[in-house]
């Protein structure tokens, strides 16, 4: 039995936006895997909640003329993990999205909630902010982008400002063309689990194939909110690739991440394991480039 | 036909897979009060008043009671049975509320309400006002002079300490050239994690208390609800539906008197459902135990004398107690020769969760411990870790002369010439010694291990049986024995069938166990009840069946001895042809104008005896040095459980135990905020509990040697499958890292300690 005091069922949108000014106290429910969970434990005993779960406008993936890759923030993790264009252009975010718990949460939690409940540990959140993501909000004054970088205020904290809600996760289609991801979940055990680090890489090739046109990567569990490791990603623009590549950049993207000891893990534990998921990851990145750019 | 020995289906599988069967919540009524208990929050201290002002206003809320509110006399948990001698009695120290709370969720308070709703939120207002004291969260640190003391009564904080010797030891050690291998290894309290959680409901019927519970020892509940109510254990009855799982935490009356006690005070049903969270933190754990052993040796590996250290963490309430630690010194003594040994176990309170029963009773952390051990010293030697064993291990003919116990067979020899030949451990062994340089390496290891069956001679081991023979032949069959899951009443009928003559279908066992109904029994602990039980229904069902045919001498006119049922039907010895069936019998007799009587019997067995049951595990790794993690890539455990009633329901047991001791190996720990001493990670995505994803395929193999004190040929099966896996993982990593890790579990933070210490990193 969970202890909530009103729950609102949004018809749209602009309902939804309506509601959550009705009722500023109110937390937003999609899939309810992480909401119901506190309410469960006491944490938010006694709350108002609006769903927005029926709203299917927010479902689904989609490319629009400009060929940007809209994904709706209500998306399934299974549905992303299985939808076709995910697969074509950013296949290693549905990848990330089928390493979340366990098959049920994966059917009902959602890639909008997944960012917007602000944990690093988000297994589709460093794969977000590793290809550029940008989030549209829509609030009382209309809607807003942001990207993934400004939306994460602090742990557990996220822009997400009185009205608003997520209501689209944008990829231009400079953010993904000829990038290829990879995505490591490192964990306590194989399924059911939370990322102890989570490592989301990616490379666009040089036309010759033997450079780093851009590489980018991005961590969770590794600060107090997902970070990129951008000073590395910098150094390494324009790289040769060498078989020293991999671990060079490994090493440089220790200056760049923050992991802190916690009960769950130390700090020297996570950053090693941060370098070694980062070769790993790149190596694996390269490998994708270079195969998709020989056939 | 004999039905003992074939894979028969469970009889609780249609029920059980289609939904049907009923557990505790299922029966309770829909208007039951809701319990909620209100924990301390913090690890030490005494409750100096509660003010439940608040909390009394929230709508829906009957009674709050509090522990200036329940009678001060203290109470034993532990499932044992009772004893008569005082000396052997079960530590008597839990209230039904505590008012010197003594680590952090210890229950001073209970609310009643009419929703759990309600309950929830009034209890979150109950305010305590507490006087702190200092805790200790580490066992050797609570026997250092001067340290918090848990219990008054034990101002050192140990429970108990027990020496034992044998051999010459001086002469022992001065033997010229031994070495020797001295070393600490260490295990930590974990969870049962049954799928359902403790769970009981009480109301009064005819000024009598009626819990209805999840647990695995009614009779035994039922006299604690006596004790600790004040009642005459007859005002007291207990039923036991199906349950979810129990593994010894299920071993304890924990909430079944709180409740009854609440019962009485109310006249309404209430319902105590713990949370998930609740189950981590505030029921039993198994106990973590650090053990030192040294062992002298010769350089051919001749174990000459052996000495181990044992600390057990008991948590805050005695429970179980020492026993835990007592049966890990009947292993250290046993498993392996030497010419003399001494040990020294200690069982010490801590502010910590009461440790208590857990699948195999202390024998996973001596085995961790003695099994890690034999390959660090095989490993010193550079010699093969199976030669090892073989050299040192427990003769044939070996007699435990206070137990009785014989080691009849080769057992630990032909399990591990077994597992061994599965695995191929020559060849795979030789291929891993090979140098490996890459990030990933392989490893082979392995673990035997000591057990036995019952509780003989420390306990009594009565056990009841009653059968009734229906009008069509079959009966019902009531045991004091339990179902929790293990598939106790499949092999009961199985047996039963064998022991009177009928078919297995025609046996109907009666699985909610009801003390008002039910004969004693002392319920599902050790790995007794197939060895136990089966004693009982073999008496039972033979007493049946002379009934049957001095009832079919009357009937046909045949001298009973020259008569027998096979099958369900009564045919004559020497010829084998049927002279009636028991069903034609039964009904005949029932209905008799002359001499009618319904067909039954009940006895009660006495089992003065005990039984070895060894075996042992072969585990194969793939150790990813810079990710720090291991993956078992090959397991297989081998028993020798005498002959097996089901093989399919043995395979089962077997795996689930190994299951269990993947989980225990490599992932499962408590982890305890050293500030305040709260449970930090009690819930099932915090701890991490194995998942079939962490296992390669559970392979299991059985020597089936017959045990002559069971009428079946039985011995343990219960909890042995869970006691070998964590040494031999961990013994496979040291093959394949060089790494001997030695606290349990085998995390990658602990990996990553360790093979930075190795310079691996």
């Amino acid at each position: 039995m969970f202890d909530i005091k009103a729950l609102y069922e949004a018809q749209s949108i602009s309902d939804a936006v309506r509601l959550l000014e009705e009722h500023p106290k109110a937390r937003i429910l999609a899939g309810g895997s992480d909401v119901l969970i506190k309410i469960r434990e006491g944490r938010m005993a006694g709350c108002e909640l609006v769903s927005i779960y029926g709203l299917d406008e927010l479902r689904g993936v989609s490319l629009d003329d400009t060929d940007a890759l809209r994904v709706g923030p209500l998306t399934s993790f299974s549905a992303l993990e299985n939808d076709p264009l995910i697969r074509q252009y950013i296949c290693v975010l549905g990848q990330a999205a089928g390493t979340v718990g366990g098959p049920q949460v994966r059917n009902i939690g959602t890639v909008g909630g997944n960012v917007c409940n602000g944990v690093p540990s988000a297994d589709t959140a460093s794969t977000l902010l590793a290809w550029d993501a940008q989030l549209e909000l829509t609030g009382p004054g209309g809607m807003r982008r942001s990207t993934v970088e400004e939306f994460y205020l602090g742990p557990g904290r996220t822009d997400v400002r009185p009205g608003e809600l997520l209501t689209c996760i944008v990829f231009p289609r400079e953010s993904y063309e000829n990038y290829f991801g990879w995505y490591i979940k490192y964990s306590m055990r194989n399924a059911m689990d939370i990322a102890t680090l989570g490592c989301s890489v990616n490379v666009k090739l040089s036309a010759d194939g033997k450079h780093l046109e851009d590489v980018r990567a991005a961590y969770g569990v590794a600060a107090p909110t997902p970070i990129r490791a951008k000073k590395a990603e910098e150094a390494f623009r324009g790289a040769e690739i060498t078989p020293e590549l991999p671990k060079l950049f490994a090493e440089a993207i220790q200056a760049d991440i923050c992991p802190r000891t916690s009960w769950r893990a130390p700090e020297d534990f996570r950053r090693h394991i941060a370098g070694e998921l980062t070769m790993r990851a790149l190596q694996e990145c390269i490998r994708l480039a270079g195969e998709r750019s020989t056939k | 036909m004999s039905v003992t020995g074939k894979s028969v289906p469970r009889v609780d599988a249609p029920d059980k897979s289609r939904g049907r069967a009923r557990y505790t919540a299922d029966l309770c009524p829909k208007d039951a009060l809701i319990i909620r208990l209100v924990r301390s929050e913090i690890a030490h201290g005494r409750i100096l008043s509660v003010d439940t002002s608040e909390a009394e206003r929230v709508p829906g809320v009957v009674r709050i009671f509090t522990c200036f509110d329940v009678p001060d006399r203290p109470f034993p948990t532990a499932g044992h049975p009772w004893s008569c001698d005082p000396a052997h009695q079960d530590i008597a120290d839990r209230l039904l509320l505590e008012k010197h709370v003594r680590y952090y969720g210890d229950e001073f308070a209970a609310v009643v309400a009419e929703t759990e709703l309600a309950a929830a939120q009034a209890a979150r207002l109950v305010r305590a006002e507490y006087e702190e004291y200092p805790f200790v969260l580490d066992q050797q640190e609570a026997m250092q002079p001067g340290a918090p003391v848990v219990h008054d009564a034990y101002p050192d904080n140990v429970l108990k300490h027990t020496h034992g010797q044998s051999g010459d030891w001086e002469e022992a050690v001065s033997e010229p050239g031994l070495l020797c291998l001295d070393k600490w290894y260490e295990t930590v309290p974990v969870q049962h994690c049954h799928i359902e959680n403790p769970i009981c409901y009480a109301y009064m019927e005819q000024g009598r208390v009626v819990v209805v519970t999840s647990t695995q020892i009614p009779h035994i509940v039922r006299r604690v609800v006596g004790q600790a109510l004040g009642l005459p254990w007859g005002k007291v009855r207990i039923i036991k539906p199906y349950i979810g799982g129990g593994f010894g935490n299920k071993q304890d009356a924990l909430y079944e008197p709180l409740c009854a006690w609440i019962a009485t005070q109310l006249d309404r049903t209430v319902l105590l459902d713990l949370s998930r969270e609740e189950t981590f933190g505030c029921t039993r754990v198994r106990h973590g135990i650090r053990f030192r052993l040294a062992t002298w040796f010769r350089p051919d590996g001749t174990f000459v004398a052996r000495k181990m250290e044992s600390y057990a963490q008991q948590g805050v309430y005695a429970s179980h107690g020492h026993s835990i630690a007592a049966k890990g010194t009947s292993a250290f003594a046993q498993l392996y020769r030497c010419k003399a040994w001494e040990y020294d176990a200690r069982t010490i309170f801590t502010n910590t969760p009461t440790a208590g029963a857990m699948r195999a009773y202390g024998i996973p952390q001596v085995t961790f411990a003695m099994e890690s051990h034999c390959d660090d010293i095989a490993h010193m030697l550079n010699m093969d870790p199976m030669e090892l064993r073989l050299k040192n291990i427990m003769e044939q003919g070996y007699t435990d002369a206070f137990t009785g116990n014989v080691n009849r067979w080769p057992s630990h020899e032909q399990c591990m010439e077994k597992g061994a030949a599965r695995l191929d451990w020559a060849a795979r062994r030789a291929l891993y010694n090979e140098p490996q340089t890459g990030p990933v390496r392989r490893g082979i290891g392995m673990s035997v291990f000591w057990y036995n069956t019952g509780v003989y001679p420390i306990s009594l081991e009565l056990s009841g049986c009653r059968m009734i023979l229906n009008q069509d032949g079959s009966l019902q069959m009531f045991c004091g024995e339990t179902e929790i899951g293990q598939g106790a009443d499949t092999a009961f009928a199985q047996m039963a069938a064998d022991s009177v003559g009928l078919r297995f279908e025609d046996i109907h066992v009666i699985s909610t166990q009801d003390t008002d109904v039910h004969p004693y029994g002392s319920g599902a602990y050790a790995s007794r009840q197939t060895y136990v039980a089966g004693m009982a229904i073999h008496k039972t069902g033979l007493a049946l069946r002379a009934r049957i045919l001095k009832a079919a001498e009357e009937q046909c006119g045949v001298p009973a001895e020259e008569l027998d049922v096979r099958d369900g039907l009564v045919i004559g010895k020497a010829s084998g042809d049927t002279l009636i069936s028991v069903a034609d019998l039964a009904e005949a007799v029932l209905y008799s104008l002359d001499h009618a009587e319904q067909l039954s019997a009940e006895e009660t067995n006495q089992c003065r005896s005990n039984a070895y049951s060894f075996g042992c595990c072969f585990a194969e790794v793939e150790a990813d040095v810079p990710l720090c993690r291991a993956q078992v890539t090959r397991i297989i455990n081998v028993h020798d459980a005498g002959r097996l009633i089901n093989p399919a329901l043995a395979e089962g047991q077997v795996h689930g135990g190994m299951s269990m001791a993947i989980g225990y190996g490599m992932g499962e720990q408590m982890l305890f905020d050293p500030a305040t001493g709260k449970l930090l990670n009690g819930n099932l995505l915090d701890y991490k509990l194995s998942t079939a994803m962490d296992h390669p395929c559970l392979e299991s193999a059985f020597v089936e040697n017959p045990e002559p004190t069971s009428p079946f040929g039985v011995k343990a099966l219960g909890e042995p499958p869970a006691v070998p896996a964590a040494s031999a993982i961990r013994n496979a990593i040291l093959q394949a890292t060089g790494v001997p890790v030695d606290r349990l579990p085998l995390t990658p933070p602990t990996l990553f300690g360790r093979f930075r210490e190795e310079g691996l990193l």
